[in-house]
């Protein structure tokens, strides 16, 4: 593991992402409301480019013509089938269905209606170092 | 196979009113005056795919010699109820009144029919249920369709045909869901169409042959329909069952609409797990027609579902299926026979399990408005 | 315990060239056909443009997931809708996945769901002309499919016999959106010309109604509703053209199906046998049980591939339809586009999957 200097603090806007390139990894470097954070720009499902994706929220309904949003500018969504995974985690939504899927551990968090599944895109870890946006890959 | 023991629960068994002229005395005056006037009462009210010169109408030895098959109640008696001893047989009276265009005239003939199937069949033996046929033509007739027979507890499901104006899943038609929810009611979508739009996508085919392969399509246009309008989520309760539908296209179904959904959720937000669970909970489908080859497949097919508890046991009587008393295919489980011919009928029909004494409800004088 | 799937599925596997199925060219704008239209039709297409069966222009009624049912990332920089760029998909997906071949479907402005017949004539030669300059002359890595106005069958005729003798087109492509199920006798013209000229016959569905509904239950509220019918539509033209004899008459005849899944074709054709049998005498021009006619004519392109809940029931299924009888496909640029080195994500042996990438199209489309 090496650490890289990717950005400049400030270079990133809250809600906006940047695509670099470390060790021949395409890694996108996402700002949340002020974190960092990086994700493979690989999706799990068949490796679309993850970080070409909307950053969103987290879409709810209570029932039939009930559309709300929350988390907004948490999310992202894969540019290709649509999938969606929580930035700070790279956790999917939305339970891909296996037949072991038993085997991981599925649960759902209070408050929400979505099942976490059991895909997670490629996370690194990232610091804010003075002026500089670094990551671990 | 034949049936290995007593006890079984037939799940589609066809009845016909043997002609309109029949149902006369059981509409009001306005509408037996109105009827014959036109002589409405002198037409079958057949369905196109129930012609009954179609080799699909009946078995040779279940036509009779006289009048339309499934008309003629001793024959059910000793052919189905008794030779296959049987502890239920549910009646499902396809009439062509579903398919005009009046609706309050479809809503009195309709009502005729219940009535008929009411006094002419349910009453003449206790192991009959019927199922409430539904003017769909206008929700609030339907509803109150369902509302009159629903305390009739020899009723046990409403009865849709899988064709008809719009997708069945369709928010204008969910007052009926309600309804049919609030009494514990599946709602039976029988094969059948009235030929509101063109059989298929690409239109209308030349043959019978075509229309009745191109009904299993229909089926899963429909159930696309309920799971994506989020029926399941707006009444838990509901309960479909998909009669002489077919099932073997059901993995591919499963399989496509887990996928989409992962990428269409955000559309159909209220769908909150995957599609093929919510279907193996809600949707069921009697046995007959058997599209595969033999058990084997049969049993293929139910590991790729993922469920044992989908298919509810019939004969489709009179339709021509099997042969002789082969109404099982060969090659299930001791297990999976019992499934089908007991367990899954009484899982899925509320009012089975109560084993309603059919002595109670049934005083139709009184019940029958 | 969680982990990204692909790093486990992937790591170790050696590059396979493999020959795409399914690739959508796309015009920038109508002016891309100028060059291929009469001043005539130029100026038709200006002064009225299409006239379809739908209520929108320009849109399907049953919008998109996901940019408009494209990749978002296909957008080319320089402007264009995806797809319309030959540098970006040779660098998006040619060159990056090592495509051997590429089967181009040119749906758009194709001409198959005009419902002026001049026109739709004109759009299709010109559609076909298009293919050929701008895309098979760039890139020798691409053939081409003859686009014609499936709805008008003596100049669907025309157009096949004008492009059968140029190697670059493979294929006839029609719309299971079509006005009649395709197995009625109007359409058989067709079938005599692409039979005669030994042209397979693609389906692929174009976005536009051909004026029914999408369904025999009628018009579905959402895209995941309308994208299920795609299925269904064309399994009833399969009913249809194997039921109406289309195979008695054209035995030679060879269809592949793009964009419809595969898994429904076993339990297809259980069905089809078990009520033909019991209906025989309406068809006697059918001289065999109608799945051998599904087994016999009949190939399936792999996207969008499925993904039961077991993978191993899909190695099964194939078992039953016939290892040679597969396809694959991407749909490059569309959102549900299929990556050749995850898609197929089941067992099956190296021989299985070299024909699924490649032999089996090598064989069907005749190719090098």
């Amino acid at each position: 593991m090496s650490r890289h200097v990717v950005a400049k603090a400030g270079e990133i806007a809250p809600g906006t992402s940047k695509l670099v390139t470390v060790k021949n990894r395409e890694i996108g470097i996402f700002n949340v409301k002020g974190s960092y954070y990086a994700l493979a720009n690989r999706c799990p499902h068949e490796g679309g480019s993850l970080c070409a994706g909307r950053i969103t929220g987290l879409v709810q309904s209570a029932g039939p013509g009930e559309y709300s949003m929350i988390r907004k500018g948490e999310f992202l969504r894969c540019p290709w089938h649509g999938w969606e995974f929580e930035i700070a985690t790279g956790q999917s939504y939305c339970d891909p269905q296996t037949v072991r899927a038993r085997q991981f551990n599925v649960e759902v968090a209070a408050g929400e209606t979505v099942v976490k599944g059991p895909y997670v895109a490629e996370s690194f870890a990232v610091s804010l170092e003075e002026d500089y946006v670094v990551v671990d890959v | 196979m034949k049936l290995p023991y007593q006890g079984a629960i037939d799940c589609d068994v066809h009845v016909t009113v043997p002609s309109s002229a029949a149902l006369v005395p059981h509409l009001d005056d306005f509408w037996a005056d109105h009827l014959t006037n036109r002589h409405i009462d002198r037409f079958p009210l057949t369905l196109t795919g129930n012609a009954p010169n179609l080799p699909i109408s009946a078995r040779a030895d279940w036509r009779p010699a006289k009048g339309l098959p499934g008309s003629d109640f001793d024959m059910l008696r000793t052919q189905v109820l008794d030779n296959f001893g049987l502890r239920y047989a549910i009646c499902n009276v396809m009439h062509g009144a579903i398919a005009l265009f009046n609706a309050d005239m479809a809503a009195a003939l309709i009502k005729a029919v219940n009535r008929y199937v009411a006094r002419e069949w349910l009453d003449r033996d206790p192991r009959l249920r019927g199922s409430i046929l539904v003017p769909l033509q206008d929700i609030d007739h339907a509803v109150a369709e369902i509302e009159r027979w629903a305390p009739d507890k020899r009723f046990v499901q409403c009865l849709f045909p899988v064709m008809g104006d719009q997708p069945l899943g369709h928010r204008r038609y969910w007052p009926v869901f309600a309804a049919a929810e609030k009494h514990g009611l599946p709602i039976a979508v029988h094969a059948g169409s009235t030929f509101r739009q063109a059989p298929s996508g690409s239109g209308w085919p030349s043959y019978h042959l075509e229309d009745y392969l191109m009904q299993s399509m229909a089926f899963e246009d429909t159930l696309v329909s309920f799971l994506t309008e989020g029926v399941f989520q707006k009444f838990p309760g509901t309960k479909l069952v998909f009669a002489e539908a077919g099932f073997t296209w059901l993995p591919t179904l499963l399989w496509r609409n887990n996928k989409v959904w992962r990428g269409a959720r955000t559309e159909v937000p209220w769908i909150d797990r995957p599609p093929a669970e919510i279907i193996r909970e809600h949707v069921r489908f009697t046995l007959q027609p058997v599209d595969a080859p033999d058990g084997a497949m049969l049993n293929r097919i139910f590991d790729h579902v993922g469920s044992d508890k989908l298919v509810l046991f019939s004969t489709d009587y009179p339709h021509p299926h099997f042969e002789g008393d082969d109404a099982l295919p060969d090659g299930l489980s001791d297990d999976m026979i019992r499934r089908i011919l007991i367990d899954n009928p009484l899982e899925t029909y509320p009012r089975l399990r109560e084993g309603a004494d059919a002595g109670a409800a049934h005083s139709t004088k009184e019940a029958v408005p | 315990m969680n982990m990204p799937v692909l790093e486990r599925d992937v790591q170790g596997k050696s590059k396979l060239s493999f020959v795409d199925c399914d690739i959508h060219p796309v015009q920038r704008s109508d002016k891309d056909l100028h060059p291929y239209l009469s001043a005539r039709w130029r100026e038709h297409m200006d002064n009225f443009g299409g006239h379809i069966r739908q209520g929108l222009i320009g849109q399907v009624m049953h919008p998109r997931m996901m940019a408009a049912g494209q990749r978002a990332d296909a957008y080319p920089q320089r402007g264009g809708p995806p797809g319309s760029d030959l540098e970006l998909m040779q660098k998006q997906h040619l060159d990056f996945n090592g495509c051997e071949i590429g089967m181009l479907v040119a749906l758009a402005r194709g001409g198959m769901e005009e419902r002026n017949l001049d026109f739709s004539a004109a759009l299709s030669t010109a559609c076909n002309d298009w293919q050929l300059h701008d895309w098979v002359e760039k890139d020798r890595r691409l053939k081409a499919g003859i686009v014609v106005p499936q709805e008008y069958a003596e100049h669907a005729v025309k157009e096949i016999d004008r492009r059968a003798q140029d190697p670059a087109f493979r294929q006839v492509i029609i719309s299971p959106k079509s006005s009649e199920p395709l197995g009625r006798r109007r359409y058989w013209p067709i079938y005599e010309a692409a039979e005669r000229n030994n042209l397979v016959l693609g389906l692929h569905p174009a976005g536009i109604s051909g004026g029914n509904a999408s369904s025999g239950t009628g018009w579905g509220t959402y895209y995941m509703q309308e994208h299920y019918t795609f299925g269904t539509t064309t399994t009833g033209n399969l009913i249809s053209m194997i039921v109406e004899g289309v195979f008695e008459q054209f035995p030679r005849l060879k269809v592949a199906l793009i964009e419809s899944g595969f898994t429904w074709a076993p339990a297809l054709g259980w069905r089809m046998d078990k009520h033909w049998a019991r209906m025989r005498k309406e068809t006697p021009h059918l001289k065999r049980p109608p799945s051998e006619y599904l087994r016999e004519h009949f190939w399936f392109c792999t996207q969008p591939m499925e993904e039961p809940e077991t993978p191993g029931h899909l190695t099964e299924i194939i078992d039953w339809i016939g290892w040679d009888r597969i396809m694959f496909s991407s749909d490059y640029p569309h959102w549900d586009f299929d990556d050749p080195k995850y898609a197929l994500n089941f067992k099956m042996t190296d021989a299985q999957r070299a024909g699924i990438l490649r032999d089996n199209a090598k064989a069907l489309y005749k190719l090098a």
